[in-house]
């Protein structure tokens, strides 16, 4: 049974250029104890997938489209995207149900309060505890996550910490109230390898003692390979490719993926030089109706891909291609389609 | 486009049960009518949106600015209205019918002018009023103003022929805007204790208001900016030493300042000369304000990357400062000019209500408020406040332009 279920959704900005399509039809899930990671360059719309789940979009931009079925604790199944921005239903789904662990440890907490007293803030709003209390859930914590000296760090302000405990901290905060799925956006990006392998342990562990299901979003496909049971590959907005770490490895089907891997640098090799995806990124602003790779694919059919965009199609069990090589369905076209 | 029975499909296949269903319809029902909605009006914005996008191709940041405070409407608003200001005050002698000294000694503190559309039979006719003569009414001491029996009507005339004046000073002219045929006054404000209206000498008396405390701030800006960048940007003892000067002039009292310029400041000069020496003495002072945000702000720019990476360029001091830190604080310049101007105007009323700025015979705004500082003046005549309401308006239009000008220089705002 499904923890999280996201379907078609769609945020848009509403610039003075044109539309932005930051996410453009994008549908994953998440079950019990799962992890899923979602994978793409910079500017595919990752962050944007996981700000929209928590209603964190801002004016200009809007969510256009889908629905977020998420489980909760006890048991009720609500649409959070359907909520009203301001309800306090949607203030208990924050933080209790899903939390976020922020990319930049250091701009994600206050500078002027003590980070005991931001991690406290979570209990204070989900929970009933008294300050005592509070303050001996929030040194477990702190231990837990593996900052040494509690009680001395509890006092402390974010810039005293290092780096990694900064973010260690900032798991801290997410898992206080024990949430279903815990979002982690790029968490070690910011960090050095061998921290990153810590955290990543860490989570881990976190996760098979709390319950919770992670939803990493990550431009790093070592981390994928490590940790994640099913991946969901972004390009421009949309999930092209969603299969298990195992056949994205074993078997990438759709072209994209399968230059990301081999572009990965492999130890013990000299070459002259590294393979890379030619071109850039296309704008996302006022995108023409096609398939977003089309620019950089070498398998790319004039006339074909760039008319229409393929349909997230099922070609083998479980692995999900968006790519005209394999299937002829295109996406169904709506009220946004030729704006 | 929905799918309704995918929907379905995959309900029954996680076993949320038809329970469900008629939610999610609804949820997503909302969700296509949100969508619907944005769509429509999207579309519908598209022709003025492609205007702004070849406006905004190629634009530069002043007219990026642009752009963007035209469409703060309170700004907008208030920049038209203070533009109607000015213009009325330029051109004072075609506005209003009566000059700052013209009196009526029949018309001693009299009311504001009741004007008639209607006239005895009911019938809508030109404007027009009846004469009166003020007397005092003996019960209350109060100056009333009597309609006589005769009940002469005297009719307001638009554009009308009067005395020749010369707009500017150049061109002459003899039309005005209104104007009474006849010698009856109209006061459209009322009058003051010497039967003078209040109207025209307000319209007169902005010109002084707004435009003499422009070339203070111009002084104390451009000092401002000068020291305070020095003393930010070089630090050490340059820094010590200006902001200890600062210090000093900060801590001399205003008013008493102001009391011993105006007794130093020779009796042959006119009031608008001595106003300009007061506001010059002023601004001398007054750069202080300035100068410690200018050098707070650049002290925190200052350890910015993109300075050090100026300085290996090897940009010279001066090039840094301007072209790299100044633009930074753009945003606290243009609000505290703006605030200057009618922190200037509301100082020379306040100067000239004391008696030490602008002097009778020329009127400003403060001169006018002199005579409300009575209160049974103010109780009997109310009407004498009103240059406060000019004073109050000027002041809370320059806030909100400055307020639009800000918004617009912001390169972080929405």
């Amino acid at each position: 049974m499904n923890r999280l279920d996201v379907q078609g959704l769609k945020t848009y900005f509403f610039l003075d250029k044109g539309i932005l399509k930051a996410v453009d039809g994008v549908s994953f899930t998440v079950g019990d104890q799962e992890t899923i990671g979602i994978i793409g360059e910079s500017g595919c719309g990752k962050s944007m997938t996981a700000q929209s789940l928590l209603r964190l979009v801002a004016r200009p931009g809007e969510i256009v489209h889908g629905q977020a079925f998420l489980r909760r604790k006890d048991g009720s199944i609500v649409d959070i995207l359907a909520l009203d921005a301001n309800s306090s239903e949607l203030r208990s789904i924050r933080g209790n149900e899903i939390s976020i662990v922020f990319q930049e440890p250091m701009t994600s907490f206050s500078p002027v309060h003590t980070i005991g007293f931001q991690i406290s803030q979570m209990y204070k709003i989900h929970t009933d505890l008294n300050k005592a209390e509070i303050r001996e859930r929030v040194l477990e914590l702190l231990t837990r996550v593996g900052i040494s000296n509690p009680q001395q760090r509890l006092d402390e302000y974010p810039y005293q910490l290092s780096g990694g405990m900064r973010q260690r901290a900032m798991i801290a905060m997410a898992l206080s109230c024990k949430p279903q799925v815990v979002i982690a956006d790029e968490p070690t990006t910011a960090l050095d390898v061998t921290i990153q392998a810590q955290i990543l342990e860490l989570m881990k562990d976190l996760q098979h003692e709390a319950d919770m299901s992670t939803v990493y979003i990550t431009h790093n496909m070592a981390v994928i390979a490590e940790n994640v049971d099913r991946v969901y590959v972004m390009y421009l907005g949309r999930v092209v490719e969603s299969t298990t770490t195992q056949q994205l490895f074993s078997n990438p089907l759709h072209p994209y993926t399968q230059k990301l891997l081999r572009s990965i640098p492999r130890p013990g090799q000299r070459v002259d030089r590294l393979e890379i995806i030619a071109g850039s990124v296309p704008n996302a602003i006022d995108p023409p109706v096609q398939c977003g790779f089309f620019s950089r694919c070498p398998a790319a059919m004039v006339g074909k891909c760039d008319r229409t965009v393929p349909e997230l199609v099922e070609i083998e069990a479980g692995h999900f291609v968006r790519c005209f090589l394999y299937s002829e369905e295109t996406e169904p076209e709506d009220e946004w389609t030729n704006i | 486009m929905e799918k309704v029975d995918q929907l379905d499909r995959q309900a029954d296949k996680q076993g949320w049960g038809n329970a469900q269903a008629p939610t999610a319809d609804r949820s997503r029902s909302a969700m296509n009518d949100r969508s619907a909605q944005l769509n429509q009006r999207y579309r519908r914005n598209k022709a003025r949106r492609q205007i702004l996008a070849e406006q905004l191709y190629g634009a530069s940041q002043y007219q990026l600015m642009r752009v963007k405070f035209k469409k703060h409407r309170v700004a907008m608003l208030s920049l038209y209205l203070l533009g109607i200001f000015y213009f009325v005050a330029i051109f004072a002698e075609f506005m209003v019918p009566y000059t700052t000294t013209q009196r009526f000694e029949e018309a001693i503190y009299a009311s504001p002018t009741q004007i008639h559309l209607f006239d005895a039979e009911g019938k809508l006719t030109t404007p027009f009023f009846y004469s009166s003569k003020s007397k005092i009414d003996t019960a209350t001491f109060r100056y009333e103003p009597v309609i006589d029996d005769a009940a002469t009507v005297n009719r307001i005339q638009f554009f009308a022929q009067g005395e020749p004046y010369k707009v500017l000073g150049i061109i002459p002219l003899n039309r005005r805007l209104y104007a009474v045929e006849g010698e009856q006054p109209l006061f459209l404000l009322g009058a003051d204790q010497l039967g003078r209206d209040l109207l025209s000498r307000i319209i007169y008396a902005s010109r002084v208001s707004l435009f003499v405390g422009f070339g203070g701030v111009i002084i104390s800006f451009f000092l401002g900016i000068l020291l305070g960048g020095i003393s930010g940007f070089a630090g050490g003892v340059v820094d010590v030493v200006i902001q200890r000067l600062i210090e000093l002039l900060m801590s001399i009292p205003q008013i008493p300042l102001w009391l011993a310029l105006s007794a130093a400041i020779p009796t042959e000069w006119t009031g608008i000369q001595t106003y300009f020496a007061i506001t010059l003495v002023l601004s001398l002072v007054g750069w202080t304000g300035l100068a410690r945000v200018v050098r707070g702000k650049i002290l925190s720019l200052r350890e910015e990357d993109y300075v050090t990476a100026a300085r290996i360029s090897s940009a010279s001091n001066m090039a840094i400062i301007f072209r790299h830190l100044l633009p930074g604080i753009t945003s606290y310049l243009v609000v505290h000019v703006t605030i200057s101007i009618p922190y200037m105007i509301l100082g020379e009323t306040t100067l000239s209500f004391l008696g030490l700025g602008i002097r009778a015979p020329d009127v400003s705004w403060g001169t006018l408020l002199q005579q409300a500082q009575d209160v049974v003046v103010i109780t009997n005549y109310p009407w004498l406040l009103l240059p406060a309401v000019f004073v109050v308006a000027a002041v809370i239009l320059f806030n909100f332009i400055g307020d639009g000008l800000r918004d617009a220089a912001d390169p972080y705002a929405r």
